[in-house]
């Protein structure tokens, strides 16, 4: 999966917990989840697995720390998918 | 100091503000306790004007405090060893039937449905001594030691 179709995936399982319609329209690799799109930890967690359905993967306690921004998200996400 | 009486000293509660009296049973998948409403609480002098009646906010508080973060520090376990429990309340979606007045006792049960990344989210009821639903729905909160 190309990382352009993967922030298509994204933006589908974060749209509902974006605060910042306007942050969500410009979003970029940059976005953060929290500072830009005003999402809260405990959506945050949502989102996550919301993600871990999708893309049947499992993510760690340690790298949700990490997964804060739309470009940390693709990076984790193609590692699990690359390997199984 | 039991177990259960082990995670009631652990909540970061006091009076006029702690709703658990006591828990009859916290596992893995969820908790089970009971509070009694003294006649005397410092809500029912405003709620409602001449007619006592527990306000929702405070049955859903109580359904918090027993059924999810009593469960929570459950589950933190030794973790949680010597050092404060952060909460914070995130989302809560619940619906009442019957009303709860002064000097009534409650039974609060919880469902775990997931605990994770720091989230505790539960299904929880809260039933009257004649066993009738009072109050149920879900309840999230974000934990950490």
């Amino acid at each position: 999966m190309t990382n352009a179709e993967l922030i298509v995936s994204l933006k589908q399982i974060v749209q509902p917990y974006v605060q910042d319609q306007e942050a969500f329209a410009q979003l970029s690799e940059e976005t953060n989840f929290i500072d830009d799109l005003k999402i809260n930890s405990a959506n945050l967690v949502d989102i996550i697995l919301d993600v871990e359905d999708a893309f049947d993967i499992e993510i760690e306690d340690d790298a949700m720390d990490q997964m804060l921004t739309v470009k940390a998200a693709i990076a984790i996400i193609q590692a699990k998918i690359a390997t199984p | 100091m039991t177990s259960t009486e082990k995670i009631i000293s652990y909540l970061p509660y006091t009076p006029p503000f702690l709703f658990v009296d006591s828990l009859e049973a916290v596992t893995e998948n969820g908790a089970r306790g009971h509070y009694t409403f003294p006649a005397d609480s410092f809500f029912y002098q405003g709620h409602f004007k001449d007619y006592p009646v527990t306000p929702g906010v405070i049955l859903t508080e109580t359904m918090a405090q027993i059924g999810v973060v009593c469960l929570g520090i459950f589950l933190l376990g030794d973790k949680l060893a010597g050092a404060d429990v952060k909460i914070a309340l995130t989302s809560q979606a619940v619906d009442f039937y019957v009303p709860v007045y002064p000097g009534e006792t409650v039974t609060v049960v919880s469902d775990k449905l997931y605990f994770r990344f720091g989230k505790l989210k539960c299904q929880v009821e809260m039933r009257n001594q004649k066993n009738e639903l009072v109050c149920q729905g879900t309840i999230a909160g974000m934990m950490k030691r």
